[in-house]
Formats: C-alpha cells, sequence, structure tokens
C-alpha cells in the first residue's frame, strides 16, 4: 500500500480511483503536532514503515529509558529492585513465548523446559571449564534454540491442542532428562551453584546490580522482537499464524519458518533460564517445572497474544498482583480480623482475588491487558472530541 | 465505561499498595524480627497450614511472657505457594523489614536462596528438607539444616531396621520407596554405602510425581522383591497412598519406616485413620503428641485471652515441628541478645546464637541437639514412632547412626567443589 500523500487526517475523495487534477505542492513535514497522525506526513516507505510512527514515541521511549535506567535504580529501595529483577526475567521469557505463541500461532507447553535446558548448559559451562558469562550467555541460549527446533518437528503435522500436548511431552522429556542424567544435573541434588557473574573487577551481587545487568538485556530482547516483527521472516511468522495454507501458497517456507519461530523462541527462553540462573546463584531443576510454563502462558493471554507490550504488560500483571494483593490485604485485612486469621486467610483469598482478577480483566478485554491499554489511548487521544 | 471501570479499580489496589509501602512498620525500637516463608496454599500445604501456626504461637508465648532480653520478639509471614520467585521476594521484603534470622520453607526455595544468604549474612534454617551437604557449617556459613537431614535420616532408618530385624542385616533385603524429585533421590547414597557395609542387599523404587500412582512398585516390593523390611521418604498426599497400597497388597506395616515427611497426622489421615495404618513406623525430629510444658503453655495462653486453643494444636506432629523451628530461632536470637545486650544484633549474630545451642530440650520437644560453627545439622537426632492402638507411639528415645558415613558424604561433597 502507497502511504497517504496527505497525512492520515486528510479527507479522502469519493467516486472513482483517479490522480488529483493538480498534483499539490510537495509537502512540508509538519513537526508541530507531535503526539497525532493528523500533520504527520511520511513521503517514504521507510518513514511509514518506521519503528516509531509519531515523533512523541521518540519522547516516550526516550523518558521511560531514564526512568528505567536512572530514575528508578537510583531512589527504590534494593526490595523493590528484587521485585522489578523478577519482572525483568518474566518479560525476556514472555516476550519469547509471544514470538511463538501470539506471532507464530504455535501453542507451546514446554517454555519452562526450555529455560531449563539453557540454565543447565550455561552452570556446566560455568563450572567445567570456567567460561565467562557473556559466553555462557550465547552457549545457553543456542542450546535451548536446538532443542527447541527438535521439540518443534511436531508442528509440522500437528497444530492447536495437539501440538501443546507434543510440546508438552517435550517438557516432560527434558524434566525427567536432567533430573535424571547425573552428566547434566551435576548430581542427584540436580542443581549447579554457579559463581555471580563479573564485569571486569565488579561482581554483580546486589539487587542493584541485577537489576541494570538484567535491564540491559530487557531492552535488548524488546528491541530485537519489535524488530524480528518488521523483518521478512516476522511478516512470514504472522501469515503463518494467520493462515498457514495460504502462506505457503504464497511461498514461505512453512518447515523453515515454524522450526525458525520455536528456535527463536527458545532462544529467548534459554537466555531467560541462564539470566535467572546468574539471578539466584543456582541452576536447580525445580525452578523450571511445568507450573512455570503454565505461569508463562498466562502472562501471554492475560497481556495479549502478538504484541510486544502486552508480553511486558502480562509479565508485570502476574509478577507484581500477587504482591499487590498481599501488600492492600495487610493494610485492611486486620480492621475484620485477628492476625492469626489474617495470616491464614492472605494466602488462600490473594489465590482466589488473583483469579477473579484473571477473570475479569478477560472479560473486560477479551485480548488482553494491551488492547486495553491501547483503548484506553485512542479514547484520550481525540479527547475531548469523541469523534 | 469499562475502562474507567479497569482503571477504577487498578487505583484502588494500587493505593492500597502504596498504604502498606509507606512506612516500615518492622524494627521499631526493642524489636527483633524473624522472616518466615510458609505454604499455605501450594503442594505441601498440609504441612505448612499447621506448621506454621505453631510457629506464630511460639514466638505469641514468649513474647506474652515478657519477650526475650526485653526485646518482643516479630514474626513476619509470607506465604509463597511453595513457588520460588515468591520466596526470593519475600526474602527481600523481610530483609527490608531487617530481619536477623529467616525461617525457609522447601527445598527450591532453600536452594534458591542460598547465595543470597549468604552474601546477606543472614543466618536461613531449613529444617528437615534441603540439601544435607549444607550441614557443612563451613562451607554454607549461613544455612542451619538444625534437624536430621535426609543423610541422617536415612542413616537412622537402616539403623531401626537393623534392630527390628535382630540385629544384623546380612543377607536381608531393604527396599527404598522414595519420590522421584532430587529430594527423594538426595539419601540413595547414603543408603548405598551403609548396605555395602552392613552387607545388605538394597533395592530403590522411584515414585514419579505427583507421587499417587505406586500401585506397581509396592506389588514388586511385596511380592516379587518380598523386602524383609520398607524405608519410605514421600511427600504430601504420596505417604497416605503408600500406607493404604501396602495395606492392599497385605504387605505389614509394622515392616515399614517412613522420613519425617510421611510422619504427620495428617498421612495417616488420608490413609483412612489410624485404623488403617496400625504398625506404621514413622521417623521425627520434633516430639509428638501433647504432653510437653511448653504446649501446656500455650494452651494456658490461650485460656487466660478467653480463647479455646487452635485446631491445629491436635495435629501435633508438624504443629510441634513448627513450635521446635520457631524455639530455635528464638533460642538463636536469645544467644545473639546476651552477647550483644543492647539489641543491635544482625545475622552475623544470630549465626552465632545458633551456633551456641546445646542441649535446649523445651521438655523433650526438641532433641539434645548440639550445634556447632562446623556441624549446623546438631547431631542428626530422631526419634521413631509406630501408629499403635488410634495413636503415635514412642519407640525409640533420640539417636543418630552411621555418623561416619555421613560425615564421609558431607565431606566428599565440599570436596567436589
Amino acid at each position: 500500500m502507497e502511504p497517504s500523500r496527505y497525512g492520515k487526517c486528510e479527507r479522502v475523495p469519493r467516486g472513482p480511483d483517479r490522480p488529483h487534477p493538480t498534483p499539490p505542492p510537495r509537502a512540508r513535514r509538519v513537526e508541530t503536532v507531535i503526539h497525532r497522525e493528523c500533520g504527520v506526513l511520511k513521503t517514504t516507505y521507510e518513514a511509514d514503515m518506521g519503528l516509531y510512527p509519531l515523533p512523541i514515541a521518540r519522547w516516550t521511549v526516550a523518558a521511560v529509558a531514564v526512568v528505567f535506567f536512572l530514575i528508578i535504580p537510583l531512589t527504590l529501595h534494593e526490595y523493590f529492585l528484587s521485585v522489578a529483577n523478577l519482572v525483568w526475567i518474566a518479560v525476556i521469557g514472555a516476550l519469547g513465548l509471544n514470538i511463538l505463541v501470539g506471532y507464530t500461532g504455535q501453542v507451546s507447553i514446554g517454555h519452562g523446559a526450555f529455560m531449563s535446558v539453557g540454565a543447565y548448559t550455561a552452570a556446566n559451562l560455568a563450572n567445567r571449564l570456567g567460561s565467562p558469562w557473556p559466553v555462557n550467555l550465547l552457549a545457553g541460549g543456542l542450546m535451548a534454540a536446538l532443542i527447541g527446533a527438535i521439540v518443534g518437528i511436531p508442528s509440522l503435522r500437528i497444530k492447536g491442542l495437539y501440538l501443546a500436548i507434543a510440546t508438552l511431552a517435550g517438557q516432560l522429556i527434558i524434566e525427567w532428562t536432567i533430573n535424571h542424567v547425573t552428566f547434566i544435573s551435576g548430581g542427584v541434588q540436580a542443581s549447579i551453584e554457579v559463581a555471580r557473574p563479573r564485569l571486569g573487577p565488579m561482581v554483580l551481587s546486589s539487587q542493584r546490580d541485577m537489576y541494570y545487568f538484567l535491564l540491559v538485556f530487557v531492552a535488548l530482547a524488546i528491541v530485537g522482537t519489535m524488530n524480528l516483527m518488521r523483518t521478512r521472516v516476522g511478516r512470514a511468522f504472522i501469515a503463518i499464524r494467520d493462515h498457514d495454507i495460504a502462506a505457503e501458497i504464497i511461498g514461505i517456507n512453512i518447515f523453515r519458518y515454524k522450526l525458525l519461530a520455536f528456535a527463536i523462541s527458545s532462544f529467548y527462553a534459554g537466555m531467560t533460564g541462564v539470566l535467572y540462573t546468574y539471578f539466584l546463584g543456582i541452576a536447580n531443576y525445580e525452578q523450571f517445572q511445568i507450573g512455570v510454563s503454565i505461569d508463562y502462558l498466562a502472562m501471554i493471554i492475560i497481556g495479549g497474544l502478538g504484541s510486544v507490550l502486552g508480553s511486558i504488560f502480562g509479565a508485570i500483571f502476574v509478577t507484581l498482583l500477587p504482591i499487590v494483593i498481599r501488600y492492600a490485604m495487610e493494610a485492611f485485612g486486620g480492621v475484620f480480623f485477628s492476625p492469626q486469621t489474617v495470616l491464614n486467610l492472605i494466602p488462600n483469598l490473594r489465590l482466589m482475588l488473583f483469579g477473579a482478577l484473571i477473570i475479569f480483566f478477560l472479560i473486560a478485554e477479551p485480548e488482553g491487558l494491551n488492547r486495553l491499554w491501547r483503548n484506553i489511548r485512542s479514547y484520550f487521544r481525540v479527547w475531548p472530541f469523541a469523534y | 465505561m469499562r475502562q474507567f471501570l479497569a482503571i477504577a479499580t487498578a487505583l484502588i489496589v494500587a493505593a492500597g499498595g502504596l498504604l502498606t509501602a509507606g512506612p516500615s512498620h518492622a524494627q521499631s525500637k526493642g524489636e527483633i524480627v524473624i522472616g518466615v516463608q510458609c505454604d499455605r496454599t501450594g503442594p505441601t500445604q498440609i504441612v505448612g497450614t499447621v506448621l506454621c501456626p505453631g510457629f506464630h504461637d511460639y514466638v505469641a508465648l514468649v513474647n506474652s511472657k515478657g519477650g526475650v532480653e526485653g526485646f518482643k520478639i516479630k514474626a513476619l509471614e509470607i506465604d509463597h505457594e511453595y513457588k520460588v520467585p515468591p520466596a526470593v521476594e519475600s526474602y527481600e521484603r523481610h530483609k527490608k523489614d531487617g530481619a536477623v534470622t529467616m525461617a525457609i520453607y522447601g527445598t527450591p526455595q532453600i536452594y534458591a536462596l542460598a547465595a543470597k544468604l549468604t552474601e546477606d549474612r543472614i543466618p536461613g534454617t531449613s529444617p528437615g528438607f534441603g540439601s544435607a551437604a549444607a550441614a557443612d557449617g563451613v562451607r554454607y556459613p549461613y544455612i542451619f539444616p538444625i534437624a536430621a537431614t535426609y543423610w541422617s535420616q536415612g542413616a537412622a532408618a537402616v539403623d531401626f531396621v537393623k534392630k527390628q530385624l535382630g540385629g544384623n542385616l546380612k543377607g536381608k533385603k531393604i527396599a527404598f520407596i522414595f519420590y522421584d524429585n532430587p529430594a527423594g533421590r538426595e539419601p540413595i547414597e547414603v543408603l548405598e554405602d551403609i548396605a555395602v557395609k552392613e552387607g545388605f542387599q538394597l533395592k530403590t523404587f522411584a515414585v514419579p510425581p505427583p507421587g499417587v500412582e505406586m500401585g506397581a512398585q509396592v506389588l514388586d516390593i511385596a511380592q516379587r522383591y518380598r523386602a524383609d523390611f520398607v524405608i519410605g521418604h514421600l511427600f504430601g498426599g504420596a505417604p497416605s497412598v503408600s500406607i493404604k497400597e501396602f495395606k492392599r497388597v497385605g504387605y505389614p506395616l509394622r515392616k515399614f519406616v517412613s522420613f519425617v515427611w510421611g510422619a504427620g497426622e495428617a498421612n495417616i489421615e488420608g490413609a483412612g485413620g489410624f485404623g488403617v495404618a496400625e504398625g506404621y513406623y514413622v521417623m521425627q525430629f520434633a516430639g509428638v503428641g501433647i504432653d510437653y510444658p511448653v504446649l501446656a503453655e500455650i494452651r494456658e495462653m490461650y485460656k487466660k485471652q478467653g480463647k479455646e486453643p487452635p485446631k491445629e494444636m491436635a495435629s501435633t506432629v508438624f504443629y510441634n515441628r513448627g513450635v521446635l523451628i520457631a524455639a530455635l530461632h528464638v533460642e538463636a536470637i536469645r544467644n545473639a541478645l546476651k552477647a550483644k545486650p543492647d539489641g543491635k544484633i544482625t545475622g552475623v549474630d544470630t549465626k552465632a546464637g545458633f551456633e551456641k545451642i546445646s542441649n535446649f530440650t523445651l521438655g523433650g520437644l526438641v532433641p539434645p541437639l548440639k550445634i556447632t560453627n562446623t556441624d549446623h545439622e546438631g547431631g542428626g537426632l530422631v526419634q521413631i514412632w509406630q501408629v499403635k492402638g488410634g495413636k503415635f507411639e514412642k519407640v525409640t528415645d533420640w539417636f543418630a547412626a552411621y555418623q561416619d558415613v555421613v560425615a564421609k558424604h558431607i565431606k566428599e561433597s565440599g570436596a567436589k567443589k
């Protein structure tokens, strides 16, 4: 599609499609209105495909970067940073799963296992060869990508629920293997301690160090995913999701791209596993059991399938909501009940509230938090004029 | 409209969060904080829902008697559903609130927090679970098993079996049925070593998680292998299933001894009650029953407040363990406060406090532990009890066995690093 020559606010002339009688003078780029499509004229394909559709996006990204790289880590207590770190780990994992489930349409319940592949690869490399963390991180990601591509092979023949069960089998096989093969697991305890990552002379051990360490990879993962979806590969993924037969007919190699989707998604998962291992200082197979895979699926479904922002929202929602609910109950619970009752009530009520809120948000917006956010945004974009 | 509803909800929840996030209400003057992690809702809830109230009741009892050296104890509890990320979060929350010692709950959780505990120098306890190698106080200076580890439990089990089979195990057949996860497999290496030493035949039978399906294994033990004695190491709902299955194939339960997590009233009731499980032997790291002075004091405390004693007290196995864990934490704090009467104690002081605990028995509920700076397990003492006439009856007093074998394994696992 050719980009509009008049900007998005131009009334489209009705009637037969014919060239404008007199071509308008070459339009100036109007940048005075930075937060609306109206008045922003794109004259090239590159501009139309830009990562930032509006000038304001650049400013927003800059502001977000300042907040997350400077203001939050320098002002907040370590406790809040530790919560943020858990969110960051979840964000990377959710982005990876969303590439597979949201963008390519291949259901996977094996995400936790791919994380463990990365974690144990890195832990073994670190302890047996003493290799530095960047090498382990990459190796963990690549190993997970390889295993992920293998587990993804059934996706060439089966779809939907059948594929979900096939990946579930992958999860169980990987779990069992790590649990029983002591060459991988490093002993019956199936846990391998790893030293803290070092950056030159600095040892990254406090939550604040970890915050920066993880944030860099979160930024890379977000930018990576956003760009991936603008490439030929990303478009092929989306085409496969929307209709795989149609995609094949227009010349997309299904075999290649489905496995590529599994590999890229598992690469993210592997990286998540490695980062988690360095974050905790130990790789333990019980951190990557099937419940973790389900949690990640919950994140992207709540956040919004097939969107980067949705993955982030979902990861934040699933990680933070239980904590926020607990704080709220600690604040209000004492008003109604005795302390001992509150202690017993909090965890149970928290589970119920958590479930209820997920249902509430999914009823309010079945397409997830990302869609909810976009609705709010577009409401305010034209505010106070509704039309 | 829907959007506003959503925003409004989000705001209310956020406001609630801010309300509590503002002032940190702990570590006021004259208060010592213990961080307690608990599982009241996850897969091991049959333990958590009883153990945690025991912990709080003991702390309340100590406070009602004026606290420790004039300081009140505050036990902050967070439930982590047996998941790792919430355990990390609650660890950091407790650290922020100034906890000087932490009661960690769950094997994956203590693994995940081991590095942090050591870096932040806060002692964390893992009574009856976690890595057996953590008994080595030199290698893990801030981790305290404070109760018999799975290695010590395995050693004690074999010793008990030996006595039951007439003092000689040569040529006997012992079956080990275990939950197939790292914690379940942990005692095998110790058992194998002792098998060579004592000359008995050991065969292991794995029960895959979630541990509700073990008919084939039990049948194998009872009718093909024909074990002379069975040692069981199962968790959660699995012990109840094992009792039922052994009963079904007609294997006598008086030839079965269970590790500590298959030893609660709830496990027996899950199998159909005490009548069904008659003869079943269990291992305990805390005293069982209600005949301990400290429990009488707790009942007295409730009576003074005009309340009934909590129903959790009836489930004495896990409740008493909660009391034991709390008592050891309080004891460590007491020792720390004796060394530093101004109350400005840190994790380093409570670590030293734990390492001074010796012969603190709480009227028989706690084994005569002797925790030192090299031995954080305190001797690996257990008691064996038996289901008899509708309740647990004590069979042996506190004992530990094959300490040389256990010590050798601790040393080897330290050398591997």
